[in-house]
């Protein structure tokens, strides 16, 4: 195994799966030690989260949430949801910490490579393709993934979906986790593509914000990201307390 | 909760698909393209398993194309349909089968019109009208009732009207628009899309009364 690890190809075709050693079936494997009912269970993967991604006139805005929970009991407040790929794409994590934080590296690495390869700056459709066919050699094995990759070549901007069952979507707006639903609904009363700047971060951060309030798995606090054609810039992280507090207590 | 529909008229067939794309509870996306064009005469309306359906349309577009490539001509709608099956099949018992349900509709010089009705555990017929998903047992009846041999376009696109009010009238999920596209010997035509016709809102039976005897109390 370890032999196969060294001279692991990395070919923008499909890698052969990796799998541990000693492994007698996936099936087996992840109800025993990682099924979240079982209370034995060693591996207790954190899904609560509320991402949200979404499109205007004025370029692309990222909202994520940064708490991480197992089971009851908040393991951090201060995760990074947001994964720089490079300089102009971004993904988002939701699902397992673990397997996003993990395949967007390597998929930084598969960019990279293709830059080299092509001689031009790698768009997100590629990208999310790229990850979405890793993905899915995977599929039923266990993988929790619900990602979004934002971003272009210099030329584009594109949000596309990608998930752990194979989905891949494009779309101007998605909101990906436990607590999207809460913030479907504070983004989808007020969107309009045509919104100035200032508006969708307001947007991108109460729809977050709602999120975590009525979500017990979402909380922490609310990081922002703008992306335009020129690449990505960091707005700040917004703790949920404070705005609460100061902000939107009514 | 998807719906694809495909009719065939006098020399080309109507394939329609509903343009929601779900996950869970949740409709992540509202216009989406179920359909995959295979070659120049030939498109195909998958549904089914979130990755599944893109890979294996993708892969059957592919080699289709590869087919053309190698040997100069495009396949017949019925050859491209066969070997669809035939991977359906083969993936079946296998370790990763694939969970999609297909229509393929194509038209050839030779046999004109054909839509092929293909389910995931790969059988395949030639049928002159087919749906696929829960509407199926909304529409059926009205295909049953409606239909007729070398339909005109209007009236198949009228047919397929009625199918999709129906379905908005009584099916639970909501199918809010739905993609059409044409096959016929210049190709594939892309149509508007269609939603269900809106008609008035219907007061319910009583209220007039009721709010005349409110206002006088």
């Amino acid at each position: 195994m370890l032999g196969k690890l060294k001279n692991a190809n990395l070919d923008l075709l499909l890698p052969e799966p990796l799998l541990p050693p000693d492994l007698e079936s996936y099936p087996e494997f992840h109800s025993k030690y990682i099924n979240s009912k079982n209370t034995n269970a060693l591996i207790n993967l954190s899904h609560g989260t509320t991402t949200l991604a979404f499109r205007t006139s004025q370029g692309i805005i990222v909202a994520v949430d940064s708490r991480a929970t197992s089971g009851t009991y908040i393991a951090s407040q201060t995760v990074h949801k947001v994964l720089r790929i490079n300089s102009h794409i971004l993904g988002t994590m939701a699902g397992g910490a673990a397997d996003c934080s993990y395949w967007e590296r390597y998929l930084s690495i598969l960019c990279i490579k293709y830059e080299l390869e092509n001689k031009k700056k790698i768009t997100a459709c590629i990208a999310s393709k790229l990850l979405a066919n890793i993905i899915y050699s995977y599929k039923g094995m266990g993988l929790s993934m619900g990602t979004m990759i934002i971003g272009g070549d210099g030329k584009t901007l594109d949000i596309y979906y990608v998930d752990n069952e194979g989905t891949w979507i494009k779309g101007d707006l998605f909101s990906v986790g436990s607590g999207s639903t809460f913030a479907y609904g504070v983004l989808d009363s007020e969107y309009r593509f045509d919104m100035p700047i200032e508006e969708s971060i307001e947007l991108g951060r109460r729809a977050i914000f709602n999120a975590c309030f009525r979500d017990a798995a979402s909380g922490g606090g609310v990081s922002i990201y703008n992306v335009q054609t020129s690449g990505w810039a960091y707005l700040g992280r917004f703790d949920t307390s404070d705005l609460y507090w100061n902000n939107y207590k009514k | 909760m998807e719906c694809l529909i495909g009719i065939r008229g006098k020399d080309f067939v109507l394939l329609a698909s509903d343009s929601v794309a779900g996950r869970s509870v949740v409709a992540m996306k509202k216009d989406h393209d179920k359909m995959f064009q295979l070659s120049s005469k030939l498109l195909m309306a998958v549904s089914g398993e979130g990755g599944d359906t893109v890979q294996f349309a993708e892969y059957i577009a592919k080699n289709i194309q590869l087919y053309r490539m190698r040997n100069g001509y495009d396949l017949s709608t019925k050859a491209a349909a066969s070997f669809t099956r035939r991977n359906l099949a083969d993936y079946l018992r296998s370790s990763t089968p694939y969970m999609v349900n297909l229509l393929i509709g194509g038209h050839d010089d030779n046999d004109g019109a054909d839509l092929y009705y293909m389910d995931y555990l790969g059988s395949m017929v030639n049928l002159p009208f087919a749906v696929h998903g829960y509407g199926s047992f909304f529409t059926l009846s009205i295909m049953d009732r409606y239909y007729k041999e070398d339909m005109t376009k209007e009236q198949t696109l009228a047919l397929l009207q009625r199918c999709i009010d129906e379905i908005h009238e009584r099916f639970i999920v909501n199918l809010n628009s739905f993609k059409v596209k044409i096959i016929d010997k210049d190709g594939i035509h892309v149509l508007k899309d269609i939603r269900p016709t809106t008609k008035p809102p219907v007061e319910a039976e009583g209220t007039q009364q009721q709010q005349q005897l409110m206002d006088t109390a």
